[in-house]
């Protein structure tokens, strides 16, 4: 699904690499946690993923296709099989609950038939039945994100990358999110989730992976968020 | 392909960038109208030149008793002279069309008629005026051949082409021209600006559309329409003003201004304004949509 193959990663404005090195690999159907401190290199991992940034060296692998010889023109067609979740939602302010899951359809050329037809279905999935008319600002943090969720996992996308999903919301609500998250997973899609919520970690026992200033410092399935602990 | 998504998509970027899109409409009218005046001024001097230079002539005037150059220095021509002149005239075809030889007595009587309204008749004599062969050539812009082979020989006084006073004229309107299409070309430069300013605009308040547009999977292609198409329709009625402008530079100040006042020469056609019309209108769509694509290639990267 995912496979980093000696991957540094130096941005331009900066000396030392925010990945240096890193290899590992992510099969199908697992769950990830991706933890460590804040600038270890999560967001430069995730990024990689997306083709938003390129490998200053070494090759990244998504979804069978080795992501440096990706031409531009077929990242639409890669980023249509990953779903994609924010700490900060990323919702259209102006737009219904219906019409934010239904524009990544209808950006992607769905016809309305199918959107009239899927939407609703992945509204019950996450739980916002009897809502599809609301607006973001008229729900609460917990339900914006079960949105974006729904905007995410819409095209049924083979990979799912949330960048710290729960980082905005209370214990209580990110218990439920996690557990849409796996839910969504258990339905088959590959789920990749950076975290610095040790709780929800320690709770869940998933494969660990952990950065630490760009090294891949632990690997370790059914893992807890940290040695100390 | 959802058209009605992108159609939506257009009609809110234009609502939400009204001000922008006024600009833009009436910077693309000004230097596209602009730009279609100087090319119907263009047109007019070709109009102008078909007219006239199908009645210039080629005026060779013989010597009379008063003529001081020095291939008069033989004095009044000679009927020898005036036969050779236009016996090598005749050599000349086909290039010399026409060769009407024009008496004293014929060109007093001309001048006369022409001067009917001024006191200046009274102070001319009859043998005042030259005898002249007046020459039309088949291609007036050869006029040097006939210069070169008449002027200055004996029993020759002077070689005119009226071309050359034509000339000025049309240097003026060639000038003119160059003028408009001046400022035409500095008032494009300015509405290529203000579409890349506000394609930046346009993609700087869409910014969380586009990205969620990235994330998704849409195509670039499919990002980038809707703010094509807004720089397109802008320019397009742009456009649409600036023919209205033409039509009403030819429909009224040519036709009922200057045509009733100068009936001596020939006005463009409509002809001329059906061909720039489609012309300006492609320059301003074309030129607003590169303009757009080149910033929008700069603010929605994949």
């Amino acid at each position: 699904m995912i496979l980093f193959d000696s991957v540094t990663k130096l941005y331009a404005s900066q000396t030392r690499p925010a990945l240096d090195d890193v290899s590992l690999e992510i099969e199908k159907g697992e769950f990830i946690f991706l933890v460590g401190p804040s600038g270890s290199g999560k967001s430069t991992f995730l990024r990689l993923v997306l083709r938003e940034e390129r490998p200053t060296s070494g090759q990244v692998w998504v979804l069978g296709k080795e992501l440096n010889r990706l031409s531009n023109w077929k990242i639409p067609a890669m980023r249509r099989q990953i779903g994609t979740v924010f700490q900060d939602f990323r919702l259209l302010p102006n737009k219904t609950v219906f019409e934010n899951v239904a524009f990544a359809l209808e950006v992607i050329g769905k016809p309305s038939s199918q959107i009239k037809r899927v939407v609703p279905e992945v509204l019950e999935v996450v739980g916002l039945e009897g809502k599809e008319q609301r607006r973001p600002d008229e729900l609460s943090g917990g339900e914006q994100q079960r949105v974006a969720i729904a905007r995410a996992f819409v095209n049924r996308p083979l990979l799912l990358i949330a960048d710290e999903p729960t980082g905005n919301l209370d214990p209580g609500t990110s218990i439920g999110i996690m557990k849409l998250l796996d839910r969504i997973n258990k339905l088959g899609t590959t789920v990749v989730m950076s975290t610095h919520d040790a709780q929800i970690v320690d709770q869940m026992r998933r494969r660990v992976i952990e950065l630490e200033g760009g090294h891949l410092v632990r690997d370790q399935s059914r893992g807890v968020y940290g040695y100390a602990r | 392909m959802r058209a009605t998504f992108v159609a939506s998509e257009v009609g809110g970027g234009l609502r939400r960038n009204l001000t922008m899109t006024l600009a833009v409409m009436i910077t693309v009218a000004v230097s596209l109208g602009l730009f279609g005046a100087s090319l119907l001024v263009r047109a007019q001097v070709g109009t102008m030149k078909d007219f006239w230079y199908d009645k210039v002539e080629v005026s060779i005037f013989l010597c009379g008793k008063g003529s001081d150059t020095p291939s008069c220095s033989g004095g009044e021509v000679t009927s020898d002279q005036r036969d050779q002149i236009k016996a090598d005239l005749e050599a000349l075809r086909p290039l010399v069309e026409d060769i009407y030889y024009e008496s004293k007595e014929e060109a007093f009587k001309r001048f006369k008629e022409q001067f009917k309204n001024s006191p200046i008749v009274n102070n001319v004599s009859q043998n005042a005026l030259p005898e002249s062969f007046r020459v039309k050539l088949s291609d007036p812009t050869k006029y040097d051949v006939v210069a070169s082979a008449f002027s200055g020989r004996p029993g020759v006084d002077q070689v005119n082409d009226q071309r050359v006073i034509l000339d000025k004229f049309f240097r003026l309107l060639g000038g003119l021209q160059l003028i408009a299409l001046l400022i035409a070309i500095v008032m494009l430069i300015v509405t290529v600006l203000l579409i890349v300013n506000t394609m930046r605009v346009a993609a700087f308040s869409r910014r969380r559309e586009t990205s969620i547009m990235r994330l998704v999977g849409a195509s670039n292609f499919y990002i980038q329409l809707p703010f094509l198409l807004e720089a397109a329709i802008a320019a397009g009625v742009g456009g649409l003003f600036a023919i209205v402008a033409l039509v009403l530079m030819k429909g009224i100040l040519i036709d009922q201004v200057l045509a009733p006042s100068f009936q001596f020469t020939a006005f463009v056609g409509w002809d001329a304004v059906a061909v720039i019309a489609p012309i300006v209108l492609l320059t301003g769509v074309v030129l607003a949509g590169l303009a757009a694509f080149i910033t929008l290639r700069k603010y929605l990267r994949v």
